[in-house]
């Protein structure tokens, strides 16, 4: 079974100490005012990262079997999909209806 | 296919979570901005402190590999070790989210103070559920351990365990963001 | 008994589905026939009130959708997918039994609105749903609906969302993990394939619903403003979340059918089926498609020209992958040597009435005529085209076929045609007249309607056709019936079908299989070109089979979570944890119990 995780607890150690970073740079930006016009597509950014960290390496998706990746990685796009297509739809038909 | 069947729908599972997730969160997104009375979140959300929680979930993560490690490879002193300051991370955590849900409301944020209110509890909420049951699984593995009832045997019970307490963590990931640091 | 209610057999379990789900038919059926009753004439001509109404078109739906036709795909999938790819049982046969339990209790606890009226100070037939089947904000909220009426409602549906997830996952895993050697994913039968796309649709559009009722019980119970306008909440918030789920839902409703036909009509041409490979993924073109086309249900509430223009483009496209299929059976057909059995005749007469409710569904996509139809019996037509000429034709044919398997009994072919002929001209008379009815301006859900609207005589027909639809089901019911005093005669594969689950006996023993067969092809039973039929499976199996035993815990666990939603709906608070105490005790006692697979 290709089931064991192939990471070694000094990978473990690396991504946590990279989660920790990036958090503190999430915070950080959030503080300084230059940032303020592009804190919106960095911040996603930063969190998209650590997201994908945590789940190729704690979770072992990065290891493990491929379908898995399919199994999670599939609802995960129909998430997101909907998430801004729903937004898309909503503040359009929103501003239809206010005419702002 | 030849894998672990609980495995498989353990990932189903996840999968579907992303779901239940997306549409609370599209709900949180929809709503923004439009409560009709404050308080507003950036009145009221607390950066640092919330920074402080989400390090300590992504200890907890760290922590939970590290148990699931130590069980592979045999080692259930450490593994004991590990689950244990796992589920004590998870328990700082909702020990966090309660003071600030009881915070926020001494500030006049109750759940139905405004939208506002509604959507970010109810979406926290049920991040802080998952927590809780995380919690308890944890601890019901470290219990079974103590007893001499969990071993390398068990290990893909462990990496179950796992595979959810790091999904939740990166649920929190993406309210962190899309909550606190988005305003 | 205790045999009963302990089982994990995938096969026990399958018919313990199918008898509650035609239960739960028979009901929905009758509350449709009071319903045409009440429109036979103009002016209400059962004197039904319109609260009763109300009550009746919304439990009409809701049993319908969710605890009929679902579910009696779930008896299919339960006791034939296992046979099918060649397998001792599903992969989680206790979370099975689960699944059936939740879904029994769900059920009985939606319909219990019907009596429960006196325990709140109301009376009987007071406090059942009302607000329809997609129960639209804000006539769900506190403000219009104080009553239980539709707490039932969502309380019962997050119940039945829990059973219907624990079913998806446990056969995607069994469809995925348990397939017998050589059976890879292009040998799979198209209902196995069309089972595993449903419930990818399953475990993705539930979790949607189960936030949108959340929300809804927030704001019921908790005076939340998720959807109510005055606290700056918006009801189409409501719309968008319902049909996210509401139109992959259709697809869970449709595509088990269009698995089943796939089996019946080789099976009765002696031919494989014409483009398997394009019906299978047009059956994952369809799902995917599925899930873009919500909105068209909402054209009416003024999306803006881009959205709308995306929604309907995305609605007809789906029309290509479906009339794919179409063509694919046909070509199935086509040149076969056709046995006109009543399995095949409803298999066929799903083809034609699916073509009409396909085509008036292509209609609702172009926005512009979507807004002279929408809330009007045209829809009321759409819908029963697709779901009763679809759906249950298919599932009809699907039990005409499969019933000497469960049962080891074989149907009275006689009374089948007489079942067919009354249900297609029943369901034509009853559903036909109603586009007529709704181009001309008859709204849906009233309860009288003027004489002066031109409707009585397409009313007065809809009305016959559905007690022919009434009579046509009570035959079918006899003929189930009767069969229970027949001997177990039914061959093992009686009519020369090419799939697995024909080579053991009717009905199957309790491990199914002897030996776990190899399978080397498509249709492992046929002599095709490069392969023989499959050997005989040995009659005794040459090793003892370790049969898992029954558990009580998965009922157990089931019952904690209508003690839930009856302490919600009391306002009791100690049957919270009277509920709470159930689920977590039956957790624990069966994650820890010995349980050998």
């Amino acid at each position: 079974m290709s089931e064991q995780a192939h990471a070694t607890t000094g990978t473990y150690l690396r991504v946590a100490a990279i989660l920790v970073m990036i958090t503190l740079i999430e915070v950080g930006i959030f503080y300084v005012p230059t940032f303020q016009t592009v804190l919106v597509p960095v911040l996603l950014f930063l969190s998209a990262v650590k997201f994908t960290l945590v789940v190729m390496f704690y979770m072992h998706l990065k290891f493990d079997n491929r379908f898995f990746a399919f199994l999670f990685g599939g609802p995960l796009l129909l998430g997101v999909a909907v998430v801004v297509s729903l937004l898309f739809i909503f503040y359009g038909a929103l501003r239809l209806r206010t005419g702002t | 296919m030849g894998l672990d069947s609980r495995k498989m729908a353990f990932w189903a599972f996840i999968g579907s979570e992303c779901l239940l997730f997306g549409s609370l969160i599209s709900t949180y997104l929809v709503y923004k901005g439009r409560s009709l009375t404050g308080p507003f979140p950036h009145e009221i959300l607390n950066i640092p402190f919330t920074s402080f929680s989400t390090f300590d979930l992504l200890m907890s993560s760290l922590a939970m590999v590290l148990a699931l490690a130590a069980v592979q490879r045999g080692d259930m002193k450490q593994g004991k070790l590990w689950l244990l300051v796992t589920a004590l991370l998870g328990l700082v955590f909702l020990g966090g989210q309660f003071w600030e849900f009881s915070h926020f409301v001494h500030e006049g944020l109750g759940l139905t103070t405004n939208l506002f209110g509604s959507t970010f509890y109810v979406l926290t909420g049920t991040h802080g559920a998952h927590v809780t049951v995380g919690v308890i699984w944890l601890l019901t593995l470290w219990v079974q351990a103590l007893r001499g009832k969990l071993g390398p045997a068990n290990a893909m019970t462990v990496e179950i365990t796992g595979l959810y307490w790091h999904f939740v963590d990166v649920v929190w990931i993406v309210i962190f963001t899309v909550v606190y640091l988005i305003q | 008994m205790k045999s009963w209610l302990t089982t994990t057999d995938h096969k026990r379990i399958g018919l313990l589905y199918f008898w509650t789900a035609f239960g739960f038919f028979l009901v929905g059926g009758l509350e449709a026939l009071i319903i045409r009753a009440q429109l036979a004439r103009p002016d209400g001509g059962l004197g039904v009130s319109a609260e009763t109404f109300n009550q009746l078109f919304t439990m009409h739906g809701t049993t319908m959708v969710f605890l009929a036709l679902m579910p009696l795909s779930a008896a299919f999938f339960n006791f034939i997918i296992p046979l099918q790819i060649g397998a001792r049982d599903v992969a989680f046969p206790r979370l099975n039994a689960f699944s059936y339990w939740v879904f029994l209790l769900g059920g009985l606890f939606l319909n219990a609105s019907f009596i429960a009226g006196p325990l709140f100070g109301a009376d009987r037939l007071s406090v059942a749903p009302d607000a329809g089947w997609f129960g639209y904000a804000n006539l769900t909220s506190r403000q219009f609906s104080p009553g239980p009426n539709v707490d039932f409602w969502l309380l019962g549906l997050q119940i039945l969302g829990i059973a219907s997830l624990a079913a998806g996952f446990n056969f995607i895993v069994t469809i995925l993990n348990m397939r017998a050697p050589g059976m890879r994913m292009l040998r799979l039968p198209p209902f196995t394939w069309m089972t595993l796309i449903t419930q990818f649709l399953v475990i993705t559009a539930f979790p949607v619903i189960t936030v949108a009722l959340v929300l809804l019980m927030f704001d019921r119970f908790f005076g939340t403003h998720f959807f109510v306008p005055q606290g700056g909440g918006d009801p189409i918030l409501w719309q968008h979340l319902f049909w996210m789920f509401g139109h992959p839902e259709v697809y869970i409703l449709i595509l088990p059918a269009m698995g089943i036909i796939s089996e019946v009509l080789p099976t009765f041409s002696k031919k494989p089926l014409f483009g398997y490979t394009v019906v299978v993924y047009s059956g994952v073109v369809i799902a995917f498609l599925g899930w873009s086309v919500w909105s068209h249900h909402m054209f009416s509430t003024g999306l803006g020209p881009i959205a709308d223009s995306v929604f309907a483009g995305t609605t007809m496209l789906i029309a290509i992958p479906t009339g794919v299929k179409i063509f694919n059976w046909i070509g199935t057909l086509w040149g076969g040597q056709i046995r006109f059995t009543t399995s095949l005749l409803f298999a066929v007469g799903f083809i034609a009435m699916f073509i009409i409710g396909g085509l008036s569904g292509v209609s609702h996509a172009a926005a512009p005529s979507d807004l002279q139809q929408t809330d009007t019996y045209y829809v009321v037509a759409h819908i029963h085209y697709v779901l009763f000429g679809g759906t249950i034709l298919g599932l009809f044919a699907g039990m005409y076929y499969w019933w000497p398997k469960m049962t080891g009994r074989m149907l009275s072919e006689p009374l089948g045609k007489v079942h067919f002929w009354l249900t297609m001209i029943g369901m034509n008379l009853a559903f036909f007249p109603m586009h007529f009815s709704g181009l001309l301006g008859m709204p849906r859900r009233i309860y009288t309607y003027s004489s002066d609207l031109g409707v009585t005589g397409f009313n007065l027909a809809s009305t016959i056709g559905a007690f022919l639809i009434g009579l046509a089901t009570l035959v079918f019911f006899w003929s189930l019936l009767r069969t229970r005093w027949q001997p177990m005669t039914a061959p093992s594969n009686p009519w020369g079908g090419a799939t697995l689950e024909w080579a053991i006996p009717s009905p199957p023993p309790v491990y199914n299989f002897t030996v776990i067969p190899t399978v080397e092809s498509r249709m492992p039973l046929w002599h095709t070109e490069r392969h023989a039929p499959m050997p005989a499976l040995p009659e005794r199996p040459p090793a003892p089979i370790h049969v898992p035993g029954g558990s009580w815990w998965p009922m157990i666990t089931a019952i904690g979570l209508p003690i839930l939603a009856i302490a919600a709906i009391s306002r009791t608070l100690p049957l919270v944890f009277v509920g709470a105490a159930v689920v977590i005790v039956g957790i624990y006692r069966w994650a820890y119990e010995p349980f050998e697979m």
